[in-house]
């Protein structure tokens, strides 16, 4: 194997993960949007039984790490082209780095640890659907 | 001899960005009123500028046929060279603008310091590199020949490489003239170096700096499609095979 760079590692990523995300966005725009009753039936629960579901548990955080590092990887493009000041481009790139891991993990905390019924709370707060306590 | 009409002539204001390191701190736009025929060239209009206006402006130009490569410049925003540009293919109702290439120092007028891209070029082994040594020629089939015919037309006249907005901020990057000379090699089926050039653009300033923008295409006076054998080394990398 030839010697492997973030240069090349990048370039081959933004190929496959573009790929997967047409696959991934357009079934996610239909799945979301079209069918069943169209984008008139997302709501709370509706989300909530998704996320409940281990292979949209999977499909989700696919999509979520995918979209961001592939936006992410375009911006740092970008900000490279046009950020001609080493300082700039330096807190500019930082700052990228840091929404962009910030929100890889936030995303990734709700996808496994929403929990649309918690324990304790009170029943004017809950969804309809919650088990009465 | 009257029944021969005159050949028609036209003014053409050249808008030219000058710089002199010697007292401008700063490069700044000045203009020339040169009357032109339709087939006069850019190079024409510099001559005329330089020859009966202003002795000090700057430029480079050897064979003035667009073969040396010694006179590319940005034309009204578009790399080009000035002695293969014609006057009838610019709109002349508009001023026309001169510029040195960007993103190689500019030491003056239309004059930028080439070392930097010649030292990308040196980097990648531009030479057949060879260990047979046949009593006669290299054979070399019709087919062979033919599968880097495009990328021996280079000049070196820096057109695609100064079009190129990533080495316009990534001085370090080789460009594409430097990548052009490496697949014309990379590709022969004589020379025996394929890998060691392979090797050298896929660093971290190699090929994959590279992202298709085509602007190095559309500046090559010679055609040759520069995005093409760019994407065809990316390929080879991938592959180690050429």
């Amino acid at each position: 194997m030839k010697t492997l760079n973030l240069e090349k590692a990048g370039w081959l990523f933004m190929r496959f993960s573009g790929a997967l995300l047409i696959v991934l966005i357009f079934t996610h725009l239909g799945v979301n949007l079209l069918s069943d009753g169209g984008v008139k039936a997302i709501d709370f629960a509706f989300v909530a039984g998704k996320l409940a579901n281990p292979f949209w548990q999977v499909f989700d955080t696919l999509l979520l790490w995918l979209a961001l590092i592939h936006g992410a990887n375009g911006m740092r493009t970008v900000i490279n082209d046009y950020a001609t000041k080493a300082g700039v481009r330096k807190v500019l790139l930082g700052a990228l780095g840091v929404s962009t891991a910030m929100l890889i993990i936030m995303g990734t905390l709700v996808i496994y640890t929403l929990d649309p019924c918690p324990a304790g709370t009170p029943a004017d707060l809950l969804p309809s659907f919650c088990p009465v306590a | 001899m009257a029944e021969i009409a005159e050949v028609q002539s036209f003014t053409v204001t050249f808008i030219i960005r000058r710089f002199n390191p010697e007292t401008d701190t700063e490069p700044y736009w000045q203009d020339f009123d040169v009357e032109m025929y339709a087939t006069d060239r850019v190079l024409d209009g510099l001559h005329k500028i330089k020859w009966d206006v202003d002795g000090t402006l700057s430029f480079r130009r050897s064979c003035a046929h667009g073969i040396c490569g010694s006179d590319a410049m940005r034309i009204n925003g578009r790399n080009r060279l000035a002695c293969k540009t014609l006057i009838k293919d610019l709109d002349i109702s508009k001023p026309v603008y001169v510029e040195a290439i960007k993103g190689l120092p500019l030491e003056k007028d239309l004059i930028v310091d080439m070392e930097p891209f010649f030292k990308a070029y040196r980097e990648v082994n531009p030479f057949m590199v060879t260990s047979a040594k046949p009593e006669k020629e290299h054979i070399q089939s019709p087919e062979q020949r033919a599968r880097f015919d495009d990328t021996t037309k280079c000049i070196l006249c820096a057109a695609c490489t100064t079009s190129c907005p990533v080495f316009w901020t990534d001085g370090q990057y080789f460009g594409p003239a430097a990548i052009v000379n490496a697949h014309r090699f990379i590709f022969d089926s004589r020379d025996e170096d394929a890998q060691v050039r392979l090797d050298i653009l896929n660093s971290k300033e190699g090929v994959w700096r590279c992202r298709t923008t085509f602007n190095c295409s559309e500046a090559c006076p010679r055609g040759i499609e520069v995005t093409k054998a760019i994407a065809e080394v990316k390929q080879a990398v991938l592959r180690g095979v050429r």
